[in-house]
């Protein structure tokens, strides 16, 4: 793993964009920043500008009106980023998969790299999938892609 | 012409300057999180910012001018490289200046602050653009506090404008932060310093709250990586003109070494506890701090100078 790779893993940014949730996912995401949790000492912090992200966090279901948004944004990013689905709403729709303005899942309109399912996750949860989503593949697993 | 080019890229310029500087802003990180009670970055985390910006793509705005745009990181960075030079040559002892260098100084700190204008209204943003007419105001509002201050360093240091002679009287006669117009200067160019780097409570330039990171908001990439090492230069070289003016000067021989650490730490630490237990005010709660308070503070300072105190 040369230098490059390891400063990317070691310095996430992260930018949140909340597509149409019920805001508890995006308070789940705050909490990884309080001392408790401490994102920071992995080297993650949230950034205001999505020209600087390298982790572009996506909470709540995509609607007929933020779909535009959300592809606009990807689209404005600065490559390589790693794109996460933040609860059950970007995951499947969850409790909001019947309802009237309901745009399909994240997957449908923009690549994803990682899931976490729960409503909300715990913070937990959320280290824990960046942490399976950045460690190298297990070895037979690297054997099998070969 | 070869110890130029040494003393800008090697020591004290780019290299030395920005690894020390890249040191200040972890320690910066990691004073903050423990005021938090956090455990905070780890030591090497300025470099891996840096690397992987230096990666990563570039994105350059459809409307907005391409090459200012892209030149201002450049430039911002040659701007913090040459000022850290001249600050860093007197005050570490190596080489005296010329007269008038205090002068110069003063023009090139500004570099910075007006490449991230320039950068900023280059980009076509209107949040870019709202963000550099509060640096505008910001330089506006700190520029008069600060050269009151070092009129009052030139005052008792008996009518010297150049850094090595003020560094050389502070040695014979006492650090200037020992005297009452010595202290009450000290104040007023902490708060300077504040708002000069951006920090809280004068960052409202950037205030990623509102405005998205303002006058950074276009920047990606190598040239935001540009602007980063800026920022920790910047970090390192204030710090050490503040310890020159105040302090005595920094030295590398030697015990002198855990002096000079300990002189560059203490103000890093102000700044960080500074910027750590204060609210972001608005532009013009700034500006009239900084006119009416920290004008009166330099005023003060200047007249207790010429009473000798
Ligand atoms: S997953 Fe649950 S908690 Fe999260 S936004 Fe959707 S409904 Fe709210």
């Amino acid at each position: 793993m040369g230098i490059k790779d390891l400063s990317f893993k070691k310095s996430l940014w992260v930018f949140h964009l909340s597509a149409g949730s019920c805001n508890n996912c995006d308070i789940e995401i705050l909490d990884l920043l309080t001392p408790r949790y401490d994102v920071e000492r992995f080297g993650m912090k949230l950034v205001g500008s999505i020209r600087h992200a390298d982790v572009l966090l996506v909470t709540g279901i995509i609607t007929k009106k933020t779909k535009a948004r959300v592809l606009e944004v990807y689209e404005q990013a600065p490559k390589p980023i790693i794109v996460i689905a933040i609860g059950a709403c970007p995951c499947t729709g969850g409790i909001f998969a019947s309802g009237y303005n309901f745009a399909g899942p994240l997957d449908k309109v923009i690549p994803v790299d990682a899931y976490i399912p729960g409503c909300p996750p715990k913070p937990e949860a959320m280290l824990a999938g960046v942490m399976k989503l950045l460690a190298p593949p297990p070895p037979e697993q690297a054997n099998a892609n070969k | 012409m070869g110890i130029e080019i040494f003393y800008f890229l090697i020591f004290p310029g780019l290299l030395f300057s920005g690894i020390i500087g890249g040191l200040i802003s972890w320690a910066d990180r990691k004073i903050t999180a423990r005021v938090q009670f956090r455990k905070g970055p780890p030591i090497l985390q300025p470099l891996y910012d840096f690397v992987k910006l230096l990666a990563k793509e570039t994105i350059i705005p459809l409307r907005g001018s391409v090459t200012t745009f892209i030149l201002a990181p450049v430039f911002a960075l040659f701007g913090a490289v040459i000022s850290a030079v001249f600050i860093l040559l007197p005050v570490l002892g190596i080489e005296t200046g010329f007269a008038g260098d205090i002068i110069v100084i003063i023009y090139l700190l500004n570099i910075p602050s007006f490449t991230y204008i320039i950068g900023a209204l280059a980009s076509g943003n209107p949040l870019a653009a709202v963000g550099a007419s509060r640096e505008m105001k910001l330089i506006l509002s700190y520029e008069m506090p600060f050269l009151l201050v070092l009129i009052s360093i030139i005052i008792k240091s008996g009518m010297t404008i150049r850094l090595s002679e003020i560094v050389a009287y502070q040695a014979a006669n006492g650090a200037f932060i020992g005297s009452l117009s010595g202290i009450i200067g000290f104040i007023a160019i902490m708060m300077c310093i504040q708002a000069k780097m951006g920090l809280v409570p004068f960052d409202m330039a950037e205030g990623e709250g509102e405005i998205c990171d303002g006058i950074i908001i276009e920047f990606s990439g190598s040239i935001l990586a540009f602007f980063k090492l800026t920022k920790y230069i910047m970090f390192f070289a204030l710090p050490a003109l503040v310890a020159g003016l105040f302090f005595g000067g920094l030295s590398l021989s030697g015990i002198n070494i855990l002096w000079s650490v300990l002189k560059v730490l203490a103000v890093v630490l102000l700044i960080t506890l500074v910027r750590n237990t204060n609210p972001r005010v608005r532009i013009e709660q700034a500006m009239k701090f900084f006119w009416i308070w920290m004008n009166l503070f330099a005023v003060i300072s200047i007249v207790l100078a010429l009473m000798g105190l």
